[in-house]
């Protein structure tokens, strides 16, 4: 008798059961690889203490910097002190947490600290199969590679040092088929804003969404991770894509990738990951990728999302549109395009790898941003940032009047002083246009690198198309 | 570790947005804390102060009715965005130890049953009647997971049964993990 056929998560979720879930008891889940960061760990920390437990497996444990920390390089790097005390506190509690621990960390300083979902593809920690956690929703990143990667919270990260395991109930599955080829300036972060617009933003609760379909098939790595980082944004914990001759042909080499007889082993081991023809998903989207467009968000979640070339919706019966509405300072039925932008960013987990700045930069290149505009370009990891350099990427960015500066979370979030000030308008690259995230009565419109850095030449909201 | 959730009998404070995201129940830049505790002060803290921190007066936790209320009424898809435990510690700080929507996010809906914040999903029809009653009085009985309102009406809501049976025990969640070592132990060596 032929197996059951079965989808890439029910793959890689049997594989970690260390005991299946009954109706009493949820699974006891296996996790392959955590990653720690400044914020969300020092409670977890504390509670081991507390009950005096080591962590189980420093060896896959791997913490970094990147909510909290400064983006100045003479912050970073020439000794100025870091502005926000507390914000140097938990630094410090993060560096004693792991040295007592014996668990690695990429610290400030080092050549290979990042923003925490950009580092681990590009150390190729991240690798198919695996289950991956981190105490930050976005986790769901590393799915681009067909893991099984979602974000926890501090008690379970509590769990995870402790254990190197999880309760978890198993997610149902939600398939997302995108066929069809993306226009030129249409971006996977175009796709899954358009994505997150069909859904909704509690459209993907409860479950683990696997991107399919030759659009997904077409996508390098780069976007494949720009498009399950914002899973979560569409309310599913995770996102996957299945592993395929792209996904080997970016982790071959990587230095913690396997090397050798071991990478062999690895791929003939990986091949057999993928959804299995005949195997059933719980739901079902399509979406032609020819018809999708430059998406930005007019409201303050994402899943208030429009072409750049459409109006703001007309929905003022409903009381969360009014209140986003009002937020934002927009009059239902006002094109977006040509609305007037202070601040630009490009950076995040979401579009803060090379591929992301060359995308900006192509765009920049040879132009300067409009008077009045404060520009941020903010590398994902420090590797970016080396990359970017020896392109002359920083030389584009600075010469069209941008910052350039050391990589981290930065004005995603504004936890480290990067924000956007009071009522301004901030195209940004990132993943949340909730009230307040860059600052408080920061006014946000989410948007890809190449509808950002097009905004910012004109200081106003464009359609990239208009000047490729 | 935690005390056994017990019988819970309050007074209802209402936020009717839906959407309410973590960054709302509690912004990024108090996230730069190593502790757990006093998060309570900064709950909701762009609705609830104003530019300069003085409390807005029309702001419903700034108003004298909600002293004491320990259960939150609030509009569909509550808790969606970042992982942020802080969200839920900083509403157990200001003293909720309920939240009534009709859609919780499943991150913070993990987050509050392990910091014995009951998240209590109910039907578009309860919910709509709770939103136009705020201040009701309601009695939430975990065991047998119910909501009932002061018409009598008790509504039956889904809770994750281990989750409840530790919440209804003081069981730590931890202490059951550490409790299968042996399994983790085994499935470590076989593979």
């Amino acid at each position: 008798m032929a197996p059951e056929p079965r989808t890439l998560f029910e793959k890689v979720w049997r594989r970690h059961e260390v005991a299946a879930e009954t109706a009493a008891t949820p699974a006891v889940l296996y996790i392959d690889l955590h990653l720690i960061h400044e914020v969300t760990s020092p409670q977890a920390f504390t509670v081991l203490r507390e009950r005096g437990l080591a962590v189980r497996r420093p060896d896959l444990t791997l913490a970094t910097m990147d909510h909290s920390t400064p983006t100045h390089t003479a912050q970073v790097f020439g000794g100025a002190p870091i502005t926000i005390e507390s914000a140097a506190r938990q630094i410090r509690e993060l560096e004693q947490n792991c040295a007592q621990a014996g668990v690695e960390l990429l610290g400030l300083r080092s050549e290979q600290r990042g923003i925490v979902h950009i580092i681990g593809p590009e150390l190729g920690l991240t690798q198919p199969g695996k289950t991956i956690v981190c105490g930050d929703s976005h986790t769901s990143t590393h799915g681009a590679v067909g893991a099984l990667a979602f974000g926890i919270g501090t008690t379970e990260v509590g769990h995870v040092l402790a254990t190197q395991c999880l309760l978890q109930r198993k997610p149902r599955t939600l398939a997302v088929e995108v066929e069809g080829k993306l226009r030129d300036g249409v971006s996977a972060k175009d796709l899954i804003l358009a994505i997150i617009g069909r859904l909704g933003v509690a459209g993907g609760t409860g479950h683990v969404i696997e991107y399919r379909g030759s659009t997904v098939r077409a996508l390098d790595m780069d976007e494949r991770m720009t498009v399950c980082n914002m899973s979560i944004e569409a309310g599913a914990r995770a996102g996957m894509v299945a592993p395929d001759d792209t996904t080997y042909a970016y982790l071959a080499g990587r230095p913690r990738a396997p090397q050798g007889a071991a990478w062999e082993r690895a791929v003939a081991e990986w091949r057999a990951l993928p959804t299995d023809p005949d195997a059933r998903f719980d739901r079902e989207l399509r979406l032609d990728a020819s018809q999708v467009e430059p998406m930005i968000t007019w409201g303050t979640n994402p899943g208030m999302v429009v072409p750049v070339s459409g109006a703001i919706p007309d929905h003022q019966a409903d009381a969360v549109y009014a209140r986003a509405l009002s937020y934002m300072g927009f009059e239902a039925g006002q094109p977006i395009r040509d609305r007037p932008v202070n601040v630009v960013f490009i950076g995040s987990c979401t579009n803060a790898r090379l591929s992301d700045l060359r995308s900006a930069a192509r765009l920049l290149r040879g132009r300067h941003i409009a008077r009045g505009i404060t520009m941020l370009v903010v590398p994902g990891s420090q590797q970016v940032k080396r990359q970017a350099e020896a392109e002359g990427l920083d030389r584009v960015f600075l010469e069209a009047g941008a910052e350039w500066r050391e990589s981290g979370c930065s004005m995603c979030l504004g936890m480290n002083g990067d924000t956007v000030a009071r009522g301004e308008y901030a195209v940004s690259t990132s993943n949340r246009n909730f009230e307040g995230r860059q600052g408080a009565g920061a006014r946000t419109l989410l948007a890809s690198p190449l509808t950002a850095a097009a905004s910012a030449v004109r200081g106003r909201i464009t359609d990239p198309r208009e000047l490729l | 570790m935690t005390a056994p959730f017990t019988a819970l009998t309050s007074r209802t404070v209402v936020l009717p947005a839906g959407n309410i995201d973590t960054d709302q129940i509690i912004p990024a830049r108090f996230l730069t804390t190593t502790t757990r505790a006093g998060l309570g002060a900064h709950l909701f803290a762009d609705w609830r102060y104003d530019e300069a921190g003085r409390p807005r007066p029309d702001f419903v936790l700034n108003r004298p009715e909600s002293a004491g209320c320990r259960i939150l009424v609030a509009g569909r898809n509550f808790g969606c965005g970042s992982s942020r435990e802080h969200a839920p510690w900083a509403l157990l700080d200001q003293g909720f130890r309920a939240v009534v929507s009709t859609e919780i996010a499943d991150i913070f809906r993990n987050n509050s049953l392990k910091n014995g914040l009951v998240p209590v999903i109910v039907d578009e029809m309860t919910s709509d009647w709770l939103l136009a009653h705020p201040g009701a009085e309601l009695t939430l009985d975990l065991a047998a997971a119910t909501l009932t309102l002061p018409t009598g009406v008790a509504v039956r809501f889904p809770i994750e049964p281990f989750a409840q049976h530790c919440l209804l025990n003081g069981i730590d969640e931890l202490g059951y993990l550490l409790s299968r070592g042996r399994e983790i132990e085994a499935y470590e060596r076989a593979r």
